[in-house]
């Protein structure tokens, strides 16, 4: 009896076990799924448009087949290095005031509260408000103010940059130990400079990280450029002029009639997929020679 | 050359908790000085303020005087300069988990703005060999980060770390505490070797570590210092009760 009642539950056992592990490996299925479908669709419908031509010439006027994105793809590079110069420092810079400078004040309390505000504002409203800001302002105070240009485009995404690379540095700074401030302390260091060299050395590859899901973000958005970039359909590298986008390009070529656009459109999403890929990982390749094997 | 420490009248708090009353006591240059009590007692508290590690802490008030060698260290200097004059080594080993094993030793310097090359290398090199490390590391110095080597390894970089600012003092906090016998018994006969360049004062809740290494030895229980004398007449004849009964094991 005591044998049988053993082999039984030993088989429930071994019966869960599989339910369970099988639930867990649905489930990573269903997490990859999504992102597997929208890359394999993309290959299937854009794959064929991506040649030479679509990264070195510009749109063709409508009715004409061929031409590129090439100032689309250059247009959302100045665009989003505008956007890093702006995000990137500040976001960093807010951080670590939130981390280490401000802990227990009021500010800091205020700064994270806006920042997490800030997360949640709609695209589409920073670029209103960017367009409010620079492109309906003229100022001297202001540069490019006045008119549409690369620049308010840059800092449309800059601010929206800013929140999430700000929350995350904070984040990644409180989770280096207290031993190694103390470390630092210790060897009378002052304190600013081990916050600097020490503590956001250490939390660097969080932070990286951070900022580079700031950016993939920002890459594809299009709402808060249709006010501010507004779009060229012409070669333009100048940062006071309009400039096109990847995201803006492929918005209007896929609401047009023309089959020859929506071809182009596919290649381009598929094309700013790849480039934020690229550029991720370039970073991460970079940033990561410089640290040593071996260190978490 | 290590100096000599004179607490006089020396009381601490954490917000409203006195957890140092009244502290005085001379601490003999060259020599290495135990401090022995329970958990709590206010031992870790009394080595912070030596170098004022203690401040570090927001809600820490500090009144009386620490004298090491001429210095007042309350009065005439900035926290960072009493900081590089008193080294300190923590309880658990904390290497600078980004840095290789020379970047560890040499951060003290590089952080302070001290840019010789060729000197920096001088002095990594003789820090290690004074704390015992360098034969197990001068192959990978700039190879292997100070996270990839062993516990003990990794307490004997921090006090090669420690060393390499060339401090007067050096504080080790429980610095065997996290280790196993053989990396102990390593950091023990390097406390012997270093007192004779070094004041060390060791914070310890090992009662056989303190009689191993230290000349004097501090008794404290609850925030006082009960008795502060040679370490072989606190372990064979101590004057108070309540360290007999410490060291006898009756209680803490």
């Amino acid at each position: 009896m005591q044998v049988r009642a053993n082999r039984v539950r030993s088989r429930i056992r071994a019966l869960t076990d599989g339910a369970v592990t099988g639930l867990a490996i649905l489930s990573t299925v269903l997490v990859i799924a999504p992102l597997v479908i929208i890359f394999g669709y993309l290959l299937y419908k854009g794959a064929s448009s991506v040649n030479l031509d679509f990264f070195t010439q510009i749109p063709k006027p409508e009715g004409e087949t061929g031409g590129g994105m090439a100032n689309a793809i250059v247009g959302s590079a100045i665009v989003l290095a505008i956007a890093s110069a702006i995000g990137v420092p500040m976001g960093i810079a807010g951080g670590i005031y939130l981390a280490e400078f401000g802990r227990g004040t009021r500010l800091a309390t205020a700064v994270r509260f806006t920042a997490d505000v800030l997360n949640g504002v709609p695209s589409i409203v920073m670029g209103v408000g960017v367009d409010g800001l620079i492109v309906r302002t003229h100022s001297v105070f202001i540069p490019f103010s006045g008119h549409f240009s690369a620049f308010s485009g840059g800092v449309a995404l800059g601010i929206m940059m800013i929140p999430t690379v700000c929350r995350t540095t904070e984040e990644m700074l409180l989770m280096v130990p207290h031993a190694v401030r103390e470390a630092a302390l210790g060897l009378g260091v002052p304190n600013w400079r081990s916050v600097l060299s020490i503590t956001v050395k250490t939390a660097s590859p969080g932070i990286i990280t951070g900022c580079m899901l700031a950016f993939a973000r920002v890459a594809g958005e299009t709402a808060p450029l249709i006010f501010t970039a507004l779009g060229n359909s012409f070669w333009s590298t100048s940062l006071g002029r309009p400039i096109e986008a990847l995201p803006l390009q492929i918005w209007i070529y896929a609401t047009s009639p023309y089959d020859d656009q929506h071809r182009l459109a596919w290649a381009g999403a598929l094309v700013l997929i790849a480039l934020i890929v690229v550029a991720v990982s370039l970073v991460r390749y970079v940033t990561s020679r410089g640290v040593l094997k071996g260190a978490s | 050359m290590g100096v000599g420490i004179e607490v006089t009248n020396l009381n601490a708090w954490y917000g409203a908790n006195h957890t140092l009353q009244d502290i005085n006591l001379n601490i003999p240059a060259n020599h290495a000085t135990a401090l022995i009590g329970p958990s709590g007692c206010g031992k870790s508290t009394f080595v912070r303020c030596l170098n004022r590690m203690h401040e570090t802490n927001p809600i820490a008030r500090v009144t009386g005087t620490v004298r090491i060698g001429d210095l007042d260290i309350y009065k005439d200097a900035k926290p960072v300069e009493i900081r590089r004059r008193v080294g300190m080594v923590f309880q658990r080993p904390n290497p600078f988990p980004t840095m290789s094993i020379f970047d560890n030793v040499a951060a003290g310097l590089k952080l302070n703005g001290y840019n010789n090359r060729h000197a920096l290398a001088e002095i990594v090199e003789r820090s290690l060999k004074n704390s015992a490390l360098w034969d197990e590391v001068k192959d990978d110095l700039k190879k292997k980060s100070g996270a990839s080597l062993s516990g003990g390894q990794q307490q004997r970089l921090c006090i090669a770390r420690a060393l390499a600012v060339d401090p007067e003092v050096l504080l080790m906090d429980e610095p065997a505490s996290a280790l196993d016998p053989v990396s102990t018994s390593k950091i023990e006969d390097l406390i012997f070797q270093l007192k004779s360049q070094y004041t060390i004062v060791i914070v310890t809740h090992n009662m056989q570590q303190a009689a191993r290494v230290a000349e004097k030895t501090g008794f404290f229980l609850n925030g006082r210092m009960v008795e502060f004398d040679s370490t072989h007449k606190i372990f064979t004849n101590p004057s108070d009760k309540r360290t007999e009964d410490y060291i006898t094991g009756r209680f803490g």
